[in-house]
């Protein structure tokens, strides 16, 4: 009686282990299989090139489309920082600070993270949707039965245009939370323009600053593309496994947005001065 | 939607990014003023830099005429050598003395330059001999209060 109920515990004891073993190998497997993945598309992007209207197309798609949200959301963020830097900032006698403080944070931080974090929501599921309904409906199996390759025709310029929409996409979202931040900041509390001008100026470096953001979108761009097109090309054929790939889309590439970005920001501002 | 009109969405996109980049370029961070007009370095020793950076800014009579190229510690005289870099617009005497000031009460510092009366006008690799050291708080607080203590002992007197 006894033996029996141990050895039925070690058995659920060792499903449970088996179950965690499978799932830690099949995510090195899709790991190793999304590397390869990025590798082949890489080799296979000259169509994306030759045939620059694809790319055209797919950088219409993710980029002007996500214009609305991400100048919206920028204004936004700017206003709200110049608000709450300038409630900090007047108890030191600094306002005058403002415009450094909504500057350097969002050309560092806001302007590179919250539009990844817009761009992986708004196109990033929109390509995963896209291509996995395209295997879904067999048109990836129908390109290959004609010969073309359905990763170098729908897959490279998919990612392509995410890489080069990206950072175009950071920049509108810095400079519209800055307009933002001067207009809450200036015309509506009464900073003095000079000083908000001059003062971020001075503070903000074009090397050290502005070009380590735009090689943050860049990095974000190409990380928030790989996860979309990929999840997109692995997922299960059916409607479940779209809307389940769309998710992870989301999920994993902001997850990968904020990782990165600590990585980055550790590797760039942390240096010596 | 034909093609054309997505180029056209397109063109507008991408012309609107690089404006974007333009504007945190030139009016957000300062890359016009990084314009390549020759300089020229100069150097200076200071006793105590206090809170000085690389690329502070070096101003004469409240005009920004150059910045600050490099700090370094000297090892034999304990002292600190700024490196400044001078616009080869501005001429300066050779007795021309440096003093590190503060912009209003909390601000960063900067080095001020006031000129002298010598014929001569500074060169590249010149060294400025007069200079003054930043103030330091601690020591100003220090200063003030052994003197109004004295001034105490004094009046009991």
């Amino acid at each position: 009686m006894r033996l029996d109920d141990l050895s039925a515990r070690t058995a659920k004891l060792r499903a449970r282990f088996e179950h965690l073993g499978s799932t830690v190998t099949s995510q090195i497997w899709r790991l190793g299989f999304a590397s390869r993945f990025l590798l082949y598309m890489m080799l296979h992007s000259g169509t994306a090139f030759r045939r620059f209207r694809l790319t055209i197309a797919q950088v219409y798609f993710a980029g002007v489309l996500s214009l609305i949200i991400i100048l919206v959301s920028g204004l936004f963020v700017g206003m709200v920082l110049a608000l709450q830097g300038y409630d900090t900032l007047q108890r030191y006698g600094s306002s005058e600070a403002l415009g450094v403080l909504v500057a350097l944070s969002l050309v560092r931080e806001l302007g590179p993270v919250v539009a990844g974090l817009l761009f992986a929501s708004r196109a990033g599921s929109a390509i995963t949707a896209e291509i996995g309904l395209m295997k879904a409906t067999e048109q990836l199996s129908a390109m290959e039965m004609m010969a073309v390759d359905p990763i170098a025709r729908v897959v490279a310029p998919r990612f392509w245009g995410g890489v080069i929409s990206m950072p175009l996409l950071a920049a509108l979202f810095s400079a519209m939370g800055i307009f933002g931040g001067y207009l809450v900041g200036v015309q509506l509390i009464g900073v003095d323009a000079g000083a908000f001008w001059s003062q971020m100026q001075a503070a903000v470096d074009w090397n050290k600053d502005i070009l380590n953001g735009v090689i943050k979108s860049v990095v974000f761009g190409a990380a928030v593309s790989w996860i979309a097109v990929f999840e997109g090309y692995d997922a299960p054929p059916t409607a479940e496994g779209v809307s389940r790939a769309t998710t992870r889309t989301v999920v994993t590439s902001s997850l990968a947005i904020l990782a990165l970005d600590f990585i980055l920001t550790a590797l760039m501002f942390t240096g010596g001065n | 939607m034909n093609r054309s009109t997505i180029d056209l969405w397109v063109g507008i996109f991408v012309a609107a990014g690089f404006a974007g980049l333009l504007f945190l370029a030139l009016k957000v961070g300062n890359l016009a003023s990084f314009s390549t007009d020759p300089t020229y370095q100069v150097q200076a020793r200071f006793a105590n830099i206090g809170g000085l950076k690389v690329r502070a800014p070096v101003k004469s009579a409240g005009v920004v005429v150059g910045r600050v190229g490099d700090v370094r510690f000297d090892n034999e005289s304990f002292e600190a050598i700024v490196s400044m870099n001078l616009s080869a617009a501005y001429q300066f005497p050779r007795d021309t003395t440096a003093k590190i000031l503060t912009s209003g009460l909390l601000g960063e510092q900067y080095v001020g330059l006031e000129a002298g009366g010598d014929g001569m006008m500074l060169k590249s690799g010149d060294r400025l001999r007069l200079t003054q050291s930043a103030v330091v708080l601690e020591n100003l607080i220090s200063q003030f209060l052994f003197k109004s203590a004295a001034e105490d002992k004094g009046a009991k007197k």
